[in-house]
């Protein structure tokens, strides 16, 4: 879970990079720039959710 | 550095080294802040560590990072093309800042901003390591972010790099614009400081096994908000110097820029001061510096960019949130921070970045600023991880049991800030 959303981000980013490079019109490329900020914000909860401290649990 | 804009006149650079020289005070702000918001027995190696930090982010970028960075003429940038687009995604200048007396004095001004900029957000990580972050393991950290991490960002958005060509290469506004370093300073520190916080781990009895977490306020409000105010001197000075650089602004543009960020952190002040004081019933001094900062980072996104109104709501939105994300973090995330660096810095990076595209006239900006917000999140913030991981494996973050439970003053550095005060034992330790 800690790795998997940290993972997850770079691919939100590939997403918006696409947009620029596939799409002319500006809707469609915004549309695309942001489903790829969601998905990085999909896999920045992921990686918070990863990192959670349970409660009492010290870190070496 | 984007050679096709205009040469600054003599009076601007002037007037930009004037400012350059004063911005380090938000530095000063920020170190007194990052003292006061830890605790009294690690008052000194906090203070120290912010002191040692600018040092090493200056000879590091000084020998190695500069050359990425493709500030100074005279080197060559790596491009690659795609999509019949160029993508200009790193510098090749020459290291150990080569060319530097040959070159002009815009180029020189812009590397003394970026030499300010490496320090600042590697201090913003060490703040949120505080009590816990051993000084050389900080000091490392920052050496990477400073030759490696930094100069990439900078370059991208600063120098010329792809980021700052969307505008020329796909018409995106003017391209990606961060005249005061929300993105390459603030929300990369930021970022950075996260990445300490999930390496390190939270401080011992934060987090107990009963449930809540412990409160563990800041030792000395005074310096906190005393830092508060320095800052605003040192990041007006950015705003302006950065407007100066990046954005080529003229002199008449200047004092709009400076009273658009007063005003935006006297309304994130007041937004936290009014929600503090119906969420607790009294004002949150501690609450109130990170709003007042979170309004001061907005700002630097976006101060010369639009209009005072704009300004003024950009800082209530930053205002109102900053002390719900400080919850957030911390009551249900378990994000231990203590100087509030992911809140303040990141969080409100973002939104301001967010700002100036929103409030933008031109047509592609927003999508613009869009991109380089997607490029923050989704490329430096697993590739700071990737290095502060790999790094923590060779120089271990975390301070062993015995020096959390002393101080990090006596454990690091045999003395502490406050020799003649009786510092009690910590009732929290479980």
């Amino acid at each position: 879970m800690k790795y998997a959303g940290l993972l997850v981000m770079p691919a939100g980013f590939f997403l918006s990079m696409t947009a620029l490079v596939l799409f002319i019109n500006p809707a469609q490329r915004a549309v695309f720039v942001v489903c790829g900020i969601a998905v990085e914000i999909l896999g920045l909860a992921v990686a918070i959710r990863g990192h959670r401290a349970a409660p009492g649990e010290i870190r070496p | 550095m984007n050679l096709t804009l205009p040469v600054l006149s003599d009076t601007l650079i002037a007037l930009t080294l004037a400012l350059l020289l004063i911005a380090p005070l938000a530095i000063a702000g920020l170190s007194l802040i990052n003292t006061g918001l830890g605790r009294s027995r690690s008052a000194a190696q906090a203070l120290l560590g912010n002191l040692a930090i600018f040092a090493v982010t200056a000879i590091v970028f000084a020998i190695i990072g500069s050359a990425f960075s493709g500030c100074l003429p005279g080197g060559i940038s790596h491009i690659f093309q795609t999509a019949g687009k160029p993508w200009n995604w790193l510098g090749a200048g020459p290291f150990m800042l080569g060319g530097l007396a040959s070159a002009p004095a815009q180029s020189q001004l812009a590397l003394i901003f970026e030499f300010l900029a490496v320090a600042l957000a590697a201090q913003l990580a060490w703040g949120s390591g505080a009590d816990r972050w051993r000084l050389n393991a900080g000091c490392a950290a920052s050496a990477v972010l400073a030759a490696f991490v930094f100069p990439l960002a900078a370059h991208w958005i600063w120098g010329g790099g792809w980021l700052a060509q969307l505008g020329l290469n796909f018409s995106l506004g003017s391209g990606f614009l961060d005249p005061g370093g929300a993105a390459t300073v603030h929300v990369l520190g930021g970022l950075s400081a996260l990445a300490v916080i999930w390496i390190a781990g939270p401080r011992r009895g934060k987090f107990p096994r009963e449930g809540l977490s412990t409160a563990m306020p800041g030792h000395n409000a005074a310096y906190v908000l005393f830092g508060c105010l320095i800052c605003l001197v040192g990041f007006a000075a950015w705003n302006l110097a950065g407007a100066i650089l990046w954005l080529h602004a003229p002199m008449a543009a200047l004092p709009l820029t400076a009273i658009n960020t007063l005003l935006s952190a006297s309304a994130a002040l007041a937004a936290t001061f009014a929600v503090t004081r119906i969420r607790f019933g009294k004002p949150d001094a501690s609450l109130c510096a990170n709003g007042w900062m979170a309004g001061l980072v907005a700002s630097s996104a976006c101060a010369a960019l639009v209009s005072p109104a704009a300004s003024l709501f950009i800082g209530l939105v930053a205002g109102i949130a900053t002390p719900l994300l400080v919850e957030l973090f911390e009551l249900a995330l378990s994000v231990d921070d203590p100087s509030g660096a992911v809140s303040v810095h990141a969080a409100a990076g973002l939104w301001g970045l967010f700002a100036a595209g929103f409030f933008s006239p031109q047509h592609g900006q927003f999508v613009a600023q869009l991109i380089g917000i997607a490029t923050l999140l989704g490329v430096f913030l697993p590739l700071v991880y990737l290095l502060f991981w790999l790094l923590n494996r060779v120089v271990p973050f975390r301070v062993e049991a015995d020096g959390e439970r002393v101080g990090m003053d006596l454990h690091e550095l045999g003395g502490g800030a406050y020799p003649e005060f009786v510092i009690h034992r910590d009732e929290s330790y479980r």
